[in-house]
């Protein structure tokens, strides 16, 4: 049977909130046998045993000891975005399984992402849709305002691909950019985008008008923005996260701009995702959240569909993997 | 009295609804005597005569016929903003009063305003925040994606210098960039942004996924995009309008919306403003509405009274002035 020359390739389910999108499956199909967690779980004996790669999207269907340990063909790993905080790189490594992952797929449209939330925040756009479409409004202030981005100081903390890509948007609105990095990047990447080293992240947290967070989630990185550093930051300021959640000490965050210590806040990711309902975040004015959909759009998700799939085709051939991620 | 010997500067009112901005008075005041609306209608004779200049905040006070016969030592009339439309050019020149609006504050600023519509409907912000904040968080996100921005195509209707400062913009964004103008831009200009001219608009409209209004309104721009160029754009294009509401025809385009004609739209003006609170428009999912963000900046509302302020001075002292406006 055709069916069973193809390999067993596991996925967490289809459709639905976060599922493998159904109109990616008739091509993953071409390539793959897929087999729901469902499935799995109905007949482990047999099944377990032909799995040799998981396609992970959104994270999903999450890597234990257990399934490792009944996955004795597994092979690789294709997790979707860019981030691989969720995976245990040990674990997987100890059980010689490979792992990929979809960096530059996701690259521009979070870039995008982040201008937008920039874009958004400082001219109130929320708000002021809100105000547009009120049943109660009768007339638009005179003297309610935003602040211009154009001209701005904004400060990059983190210069990877996603950095840059920011950087290079930026440039284009005339403001000033300010960069802090674990390495500093060449000259000539620098003067491209008129960029200044801040080997000192205090340093861009004080002259910054907009701070924008585009580093991976690391031990490191864990809390990286708290209370010291919101209370470097502008009271005029604004914070954009389009990295992880917990890059900030949100509890810290909210005392900021409750206290006013800073100015606004826009976040793509929290921690967690979704915040609890009752979360003060999402009541304050001056915060914009959205449910982490950075490189939400349909042809990005087709990329990283594709380059997962091909990353999965590379690692169950020997050949060398696409977008591997080395453990 | 130091004050009388300022030149008097008639302001609709400071503060308010429509008035000058309080952070902007102790700047005037150091250059005019500030007379508001209400002050010379309590004392037109005496008022009148001290007027020399009229500083007109979002078109307060409105310059009529009477206006303009009971100010006999009237020299100049500046307009925050650039849009004049609200004006009788002809009326006012032939009052011997010259008139200025502020073409440079308000570039930066609303070419900003212009991306920022243009990205928010893209990422369908709006529609995300909501998910984000509401009570039930039930949603399917493969219906929920946007569209790509970087390397997608912008049609820019009006290249003047709020339309050429978004093509900078959207450069930086790999856009492809078309553009239709009254007039072709120079060579340089074209290539410093890889704009490409569309002579006849119906090009552009096809091609673009972006479209972006950025045309002052004239009798030739009203209703500029109606029916038959909405059914021109593609069905996955976005609509973008930040110059006057007048320039579309918004009963077309809630049709348009409805049926899937087009996209999305995001309008940072319409006409009126604020909308009639029953209005089709505020009724649909697809579309952004903002109130007249344009130049709603501190620091580009300071800088239009600085511009405006620098034309009074100079009509006043006979010197050729900044940004004069000419009846055409």
């Amino acid at each position: 049977m055709e069916g069973q020359e193809l390999p067993y390739v596991l996925i967490d389910y289809i459709g639905g909130k976060h599922g493998v999108y159904e109109d990616h499956i008739e091509f993953l199909e071409k390539y793959f046998h897929l087999i729901t967690m469902k499935e799995y779980l109905e007949n482990k004996k047999l099944l377990g045993k032909k799995i040799r790669a998981v396609y992970m999207w959104y994270q999903k269907p999450v890597i234990s000891e257990e399934l490792l340990q009944n996955l004795p063909n597994l092979k690789i790993v294709a997790s979707s975005g860019v981030g691989i905080d969720h995976l245990d790189l040990n674990l997987l490594s100890s059980y010689g399984v490979k792992l990929s992952n979809t960096p530059f797929a996701v690259s521009t449209d979070t870039a995008d992402f982040g201008m937008a939330l920039m874009l958004a925040s400082s001219r109130r756009l929320v708000e002021g849709h809100q105000m547009a479409i009120s049943p109660d409004t009768e007339y638009f202030p005179a003297d309610w305002l935003g602040a211009e981005v154009s001209g701005a100081t904004l400060g990059i903390v983190g210069m990877g691909t996603i950095g840059y890509k920011v950087a290079q948007r930026a440039k284009a609105f005339e403001m000033k950019i300010l960069y802090h990095n674990r390495n500093q990047r060449t000259k000539e990447e620098e003067s491209a985008v008129g960029a200044i080293y801040c080997k000192k992240i205090d340093d861009l947290l004080q002259q910054s008008d907009f701070v924008l967070l585009s580093v991976k989630l690391t031990p490191q990185t864990h809390r990286l923005i708290g209370k010291r550093e919101l209370e470097l930051m502008k009271p005029t300021a604004t914070l954009i996260n389009i990295s992880r959640g917990l890059v900030v000490d949100q509890d810290a965050l909210v005392e900021a701009l409750q206290n006013k210590t800073v100015k606004a806040a826009a976040l793509d990711v929290t921690y967690p995702e979704p915040l609890p309902r009752d979360h003060p975040l999402l009541k304050m004015k001056n915060v914009i959240i959205t449910p982490h959909i950075g490189s939400a759009t349909k042809k990005t998700r087709r990329l990283m569909m594709e380059n997962m799939m091909e990353s999965i085709q590379a690692g169950l051939s020997g050949l060398p993997i696409p977008n591997e991620v080395l453990l | 009295m130091e004050g009388e010997e300022l030149p008097g500067l008639l302001v609709n009112e400071i503060g308010g609804i429509h008035g000058i901005l309080h952070g902007h008075v102790a700047f005037l005041k150091k250059h005019f005597y500030l007379i508001t609306m209400k002050e010379f209608l309590a004392n037109k004779k005496q008022m009148g005569k001290k007027i020399q200049a009229i500083y007109l905040w979002w078109h307060k006070p409105v310059i009529d016929q009477e206006l303009l016969q009971s100010l006999p030592n009237l020299k100049v009339i500046a307009n925050s903003g650039v849009g004049m439309e609200h004006l009788d050019l002809k009326l006012v020149a032939s009052f011997g009063v010259k008139m200025a609006n502020a073409p440079r504050a308000v570039s930066s600023s609303t070419a900003d305003t212009g991306m920022a519509l243009l990205l928010a409907s893209a990422i369908r912000l709006v529609e995300g925040y909501h998910l984000a904040i509401s009570s039930h968080v039930e949603y399917c996100e493969a219906d929920f994606l946007g569209v790509e921005v970087t390397g997608a195509t912008l049609g820019i209707i009006g290249m003047g210098r709020i339309g050429y400062k978004i093509a900078v913009r959207a450069k930086a964004f790999e856009m492809n960039i078309l553009y239709h103008n009254r007039t072709r831009r120079k060579e340089q200009e074209e290539q410093a942004v890889g704009a490409t001219y569309c002579e006849k608009k119906e090009n552009l409209l096809q091609q673009a996924d972006f479209v972006m209004v950025v045309v002052s309104l004239t009798p030739q721009t009203h209703k500029l995009i109606g029916k038959r160029e909405l059914e021109l754009m593609k069905p996955t294009a976005t609509l973008i309008n930040i110059s006057r509401g007048a320039v579309i025809d918004q009963e077309a385009l809630v049709t348009a919306l409805q049926t899937g004609v087009i996209r999305a739209a995001a309008l940072d003006v319409t006409y009126p403003e604020p909308l009639p609170r029953d209005h089709a428009l505020l009724k649909l999912k697809n579309i952004i509405i903002t109130p007249h963000l344009g130049i709603k900046t501190d620091k580009a509302t300071y800088m239009i009274t600085e511009e405006a302020v620098e034309n009074i001075l100079a009509a006043l002292h006979g010197l050729p002035m900044p940004s004069e406006v000419l009846p055409s």
